[in-house]
């Protein structure tokens, strides 16, 4: 892993987590509509594999994907604007924070359907394959969804499709061991995970989705074979949400000691233990890039707060094509 | 003339749209080597390959889905809805999904996805596989809605949904497959939102569209010879967008509505009719609007069971009798 590709990863997870924070913000000031799904504690999954992709591969996530879509290049002020609903949105003020569409960097949305993106970026995925690219230069679709989406139909039937047709797929499960309020072990009766790919053949692999580098070199490898026209590969990656489903969660299906375990574990504090300790990068600098990125965020709101609601009108745009 | 039957008229315009445009793609169960359940696609494997005419698995939500992923990404997916009842099966993918996307997304995505799917009773198929759903995608916004009753429609307007960037529903009907029709030869489409005037009249103004449509005309033949009535028949052709004009132009003239639909009662299409007329050309109105529509009921195998529920030539001569009365 290289020092600069490293940094620019660890600053990336600081921009998520900023993001995030001043969300919550915004959300108990009442700025934000509707419901907000941090992704506090989640951000090597997104950076990790968004950083192992070209800027032109397909992406799918989920309602918790604001970190995603930053990992996968989203302009921050508009993504702000957008979860205040102002006309500079991304999808100008109509979508909110579940449904960030951008399509120049191959976003092909947030969904709010839990399982929904899979099935969706399966469809990009056998596109590309259409494109017949040469060897090597396909696009490749990476979908994120959680452990609740792999009991979802629609999951299952993309898995099956995926490897019957070999589909340049990267499906990667962020397994943080709660389907919104339920824990994995209530809702389904796998150890683990990655083992639903057997039934359909289809290659698995089941890594710490908190460590970056190793999120990193797997949807490195995961892309690879699907420009090789290998087929699909399916990635558990375990991780952690530190805050609840939702804001306003009660939390009361787990112990304070259980998160803040997990809080000594999580992913921004390892890639900095990582840097000081294998990269020779000072305390100073870590936390320089921690600064830069609080104050992209910081700016970020300001823009967000000065710009306008939609006129009512707007209802009638962007219906029809 | 010549005359070919609604199947051979919507292949044609499969035919003819995916030699035009290399960006169209076919998905559906049995489409590809077995030609298609109801022979729609029959050829069409032989003639564009395997990549462009794609037998899937039994995954409606999943085959769905990956049009809806296929449009918004460069191409012009046709997927194929064996029954129409088989919407329910992936109805987040229409409804939630290809229908919505264009505009949560501030127009940043488009999703030019046509959904083909038949339905209809009248076959003993049971209650399962009799549906007709174009309620629920007249009423969802997002989805554009065509209902063609002719093969001279059916070929035209499914060409016009392949060149339009909208979601469109192209419902069939079961029992049309086999009707004959006047095709004429060349490139003819047909636009969405223009009713047709399938039989001009001057005592009433009967509305309907799909196979409902041809009971309707075999009513106003039955209305003619039988009780001296000139009835008008105007085929919607589309619920979305749907023309109000050609309905109010012939009000003025008759100043009496019937309209008739297979599909049940209760907020059904008639009833929008009905309201957009109240609302539009109430004065023009000479009587309270007709509405013959099928009963709000399963539609059971047994025939005598499903001709009760389904509205028969019948019973739309009888609600003009009342309506003239």
């Amino acid at each position: 892993m290289n020092k600069s590709t490293l940094l620019a990863m660890y600053e990336r997870m600081h921009l998520c987590r900023s993001f995030e924070q001043a969300c919550i913000q915004l959300y108990m000031e009442k700025e934000i509509r509707g419901s907000l799904h941090p992704s506090i504690g989640q951000e090597a999954t997104a950076v990790g594999a968004c950083f192992a992709l070209r800027p032109d591969d397909y992406m799918t996530c989920t309602y918790r994907g604001h970190s995603a879509c930053i990992a996968k290049g989203i302009d921050v002020n508009a993504a702000m604007a957008e979860m205040l609903n102002k006309r500079t949105g991304i999808s100008k003020g109509k979508g909110g924070s579940m449904h960030w569409t951008d399509p120049t960097i191959g976003l092909l949305g947030e969904n709010a359907i839990v399982g929904a993106g899979v099935p969706i970026a399966a469809g990009a995925a056998l596109s590309a394959q259409m494109d017949d690219a040469p060897p090597g230069k396909s696009k490749v679709a990476i979908t994120f969804f959680g452990d609740g989406a792999i009991n979802q139909g629609a999951f299952h039937e993309a898995m099956n499709m995926a490897q019957l047709w070999k589909l340049p797929l990267i499906l990667l499960c962020e397994n943080n061991l709660y389907a919104e309020m339920t824990p994995l072990a209530d809702s389904n009766p796998l150890a683990t995970v990655a083992d639903r790919a057997k039934g359909y053949n289809m290659h698995a692999v089941k890594i710490d989705g908190n460590d970056i580098v190793a999120v990193y070199d797997t949807v490195c490898a995961a892309s690879e074979r699907a420009r090789a026209g290998e087929g699909p590969t399916f990635i558990e990656a375990m991780t952690y949400r530190l805050t609840g489903h939702m804001v306003g969660d009660a939390e009361t299906y787990r112990t304070k000691e259980e998160v803040a375990e997990a809080r000594k574990h999580e992913p921004i504090l390892r890639a900095g233990e990582l840097l000081k300790r294998d990269y020779s990068v000072s305390a100073d600098e870590l936390a320089a890039l921690a600064a830069k990125s609080q104050a992209r965020i910081d700016a970020a709101v300001k823009f967000a707060k000065e710009s306008p609601a939609p006129d009512p009108s707007e209802v009638y745009e962007d219906v029809w094509a | 003339m010549r005359e070919l039957t609604y199947t051979q008229a919507l292949r044609e315009a499969l035919s003819e749209e995916m030699e035009r445009d290399g960006k169209i793609v076919l998905m559906g169960e049995d489409i590809g080597h077995y030609g298609g359940v109801f022979r729609v696609t029959e050829g069409l494997i032989e003639k564009f390959g395997p990549k462009r005419v794609k037998d899937t698995p039994i995954s409606e939500a999943g085959f769905v889905g990956m049009a809806v992923g296929m449009a918004m990404t460069g191409r012009r997916p046709v997927a194929e809805l064996m029954f129409m009842d088989f919407a329910l099966v992936c109805a987040d993918q229409i409804w939630n999904q290809a229908a919505k996307l264009r505009s949560m997304s501030g127009g940043r995505v488009t999703v030019p996805l046509v959904i083909r799917a038949q339905q209809g009773g009248g076959r003993g198929n049971g209650a399962q596989h009799s549906e007709s759903f174009e309620t629920l995608f007249t009423h969802l916004p997002g989805m554009k809605v065509a209902l063609p009753s002719t093969p001279a429609d059916a070929k035209g307007l499914l060409k016009s949904a392949l060149r339009q960037d909208d979601p469109v529903m192209f419902i069939e009907h079961k029992l049309l497959y086999n009707t004959k029709g006047p095709v004429p030869d060349g490139d003819v489409t047909i636009p969405f939102g223009k009713a047709d005037v399938k039989r001009e009249g001057t005592d009433l103004t009967i509305v309907s569209y799909s196979r409902q449509l041809l009971f309707a005309l075999e009513a106003a033949e039955t209305l003619q010879k039988e009780h001296g009535i000139s009835a008008e028949v105007i085929d919607l052709r589309t619920t979305v967008p749907m023309d109000m004009d050609t309905i109010v132009t012939s009000l003025k003239k008759t100043h009496k509505l019937l309209v008739t639909h297979e599909s049940h009662s209760s907020c059904g299409i008639g009833a929008e009719v009905a309201m957009r007329v109240m609302e539009q050309a109430f004065y023009e109105l000479d009587a309270p609007i007709v509405r013959v529509a099928g009963l709000d009921l399963p539609i059971h195998s047994a025939r005598p069971l499903e001709e009760k529920v389904l509205p028969q030539p019948s019973a739309i001569v009888e609600g003009a009798l009342k309506l003239l009365k």
